[in-house]
């Protein structure tokens, strides 16, 4: 039922209904009104899960581990910094691969210090081997977190996952939301079945220690589950689409691209905002599209180069930048396109917190069309 | 696609008033988007807070640049804010104000003072002027009913304080309506 509500407790709703057993996270800005909503649920007996409450993200994001380990269905949420503290930790848990599911209210990281919104946290742990999906708005910041869920459980992926929503733009945000209800939730998502579990009547060891005769297999093992979860992204996603009517079978999304003579690429929240800023360029005449990433990891180079076999360029909006090289979608998307003869144009703007309008947009498709890219958008030179 | 732009100072409720305004309008059957100017929120600094009103759903998420619609829940903001920045030629302007708002709002915009600190004062007995202002919104833009905002605001607040919340909200909608 279509509800307006604000980000923060339609995704508190979501992870509610998904019925995790384990809660431990620790309040930051700004992904605070989401785990404030998931104490009241469980103090108020509407969610039967434990809620450990922690000193730090490092130990919330621990007990996690443990309770995981142990075969409960987990749940976590942080941010920038609190995200940085738990940079050993995501290691740990996607290495021993359990299939915690954590919301990311994407932050920017200190130091200077900003409370406000870029996507360097999650990307900072790009690396870090855990999925992560990318909302655009409220809805698919809810619908994610079945389909993370789903996903990161299959026994073909055993992964954690991200679910990351722009912090403040999407978290404090106020709108129209179809949330589903416990039923469909639960004919969605049944109780999480653990292939192997912490058991004191059976005992197995987990992350343990390995000599270099086995370290590279583990990577390799981790790296080829990574890969199975692109079906298993696929599978989910159709299942939720045949179920509630909306689709995300596929890790990329276009808008407007057929014909498109400019394709932007971006992920998140910036999507909309593009999308309006299409509309507006091609009733000037202008044939530009839109090809969303809305699952960053595994990356989705195919579907990226299938997308953009008929485009003369591309422009990459990257809320982050991988300091001394690019933004880091950038690198990718460049990496996704080797071989073919596609200028890829980079941008890294609207870090922490600056504000992205359709004219910055309608600009950068301008400096797209004369070439100019791999830059900084939206210098205030006059303090440099 | 409408914009509305509320300006005030941390512990207003300017925020508040963004949401129940979007929550009423949604109860209206229109796409409503509420969302603060994310910053630092201390008591007594500007705050700025949105609502986007559309008849489709709304993507954009940018600020609220050029709007339709201005509330001021301060008029001393009007010395270090300049609130009335980028109002659409036809918009309406809102200011709580006792006095005759000492600043011009630009041609063709409808001004609108309240005194919503006194209506406050009177029913409430607290200075907090978001609900009364969101009772004046109502009836001068339309972009929401009345009884909507009654709901809205009884989702909120509890028994008394929404009873005391919706009678300030009305007062200031009746004086509004008699062309206040």
């Amino acid at each position: 039922m279509l509800e307006i509500t604000e980000g923060s407790h339609a995704v508190a709703k979501a992870v509610k209904m998904s019925r995790p057993q384990v809660i431990a996270a620790y309040p930051i800005t700004p992904q605070t009104h989401i785990v404030e909503a998931l104490a009241d649920m469980v103090a108020d007996c509407e969610l039967d899960a434990e809620y450990i409450t922690v000193e730090s993200e490092f130990s919330a994001l621990s007990a996690c581990l443990g309770a995981s380990a142990a075969g409960s269905r987990t749940y976590s949420a942080t941010t920038s910094q609190g995200l940085a503290l738990m940079f050993e930790v995501c290691f740990n848990v996607s290495g021993m691969r359990l299939p915690v599911v954590m919301t990311i209210a994407n932050r920017a990281l200190g130091a200077p210090l900003s409370i406000w919104n870029d996507q360097q946290d999650s990307i900072a742990l790009r690396d870090s081997g855990w999925l992560q999906f990318y909302a655009e708005d409220n809805q698919e910041a809810t619908d994610l977190h079945y389909i993370a869920y789903k996903v990161a459980e299959n026994p073909e992926v055993l992964l954690p996952a991200f679910v990351c929503f722009d912090g403040f733009i999407l978290s404090h945000t106020y709108e129209p939301v179809d949330m589903l209800s416990q039923e469909d939730v639960d004919r969605y998502l049944p109780a999480y079945k653990p292939v192997q579990r912490l058991d004191a009547d059976d005992p197995i060891s987990m992350g343990m220690y390995a000599t270099p005769e086995y370290y590279l297999e583990f990577r390799y093992e981790h790296d080829q589950a990574m890969k199975r979860a692109r079906n298993a992204i696929n599978k989910a996603g159709k299942e939720f689409g045949e179920m509630f009517g909306r689709d995300y079978s596929a890790l990329v999304e276009g808008y407007r691209l057929e014909d498109a003579d400019t394709a932007i690429i971006a992920m998140g929240s910036l999507c909309g905002t593009i999308k309006d800023a299409i509309d507006e360029m091609r009733s000037a005449g202008k044939k530009v599209g839109l090809l969303k990433i809305r699952c960053f990891r595994p990356f989705p180079a195919e579907e990226i180069r299938n997308a953009l076999s008929h485009v003369k360029r591309v422009a990459v909006l990257d809320k982050n930048v991988s300091v001394g090289a690019k933004g880091a979608v950038a690198i990718e998307v460049r990496d996704a396109l080797y071989g073919k003869a596609l200028p890829v144009l980079g941008y890294v703007l609207g870090l922490g917190g600056r504000d992205v309008r359709i004219s910055d947009i309608r600009n950068i498709v301008s400096l797209a069309e004369s070439g100019k890219g791999d830059q900084f958008y939206g210098l205030r030179t006059e303090v440099l | 696609m409408r914009e509305l732009r509320i300006h005030g100072r941390g512990g207003q409720g300017s925020v508040t008033a963004a949401e129940l305004i979007a929550v009423a309008a949604f109860e209206g059957g229109v796409y409503a988007q509420a969302f603060p100017a994310f910053g630092v929120e201390r008591r007594g600094a500007p705050v700025q807070a949105f609502v986007r009103f559309n008849d489709q759903a709304i993507r954009l998420r940018s600020q609220v640049y050029e709007p339709d619609y201005i509330i001021v829940q301060d008029s001393t903001l009007i010395r270090d804010v300049n609130v009335f920045l980028g109002v659409k030629p036809g918009g309406i302007v809102i200011v709580n104000s006792g006095k005759k708002v000492d600043a011009s709002v630009p041609a063709g915009v409808r001004l609108i003072t309240i005194d919503a600190t006194s209506i406050a004062l009177e029913v409430l007995g607290l200075p907090i002027t978001n609900t009364t202002l969101m009772g004046a919104f109502a009836a001068a833009t339309g972009e929401i009913k009345f009884s909507a905002l009654e709901n809205a605001l009884r989702n909120r607040f509890r028994g008394d304080l929404a009873d005391k919340n919706i009678m300030a909200a009305k007062k200031a909608y009746d004086m509004v309506q008699g062309g206040a």
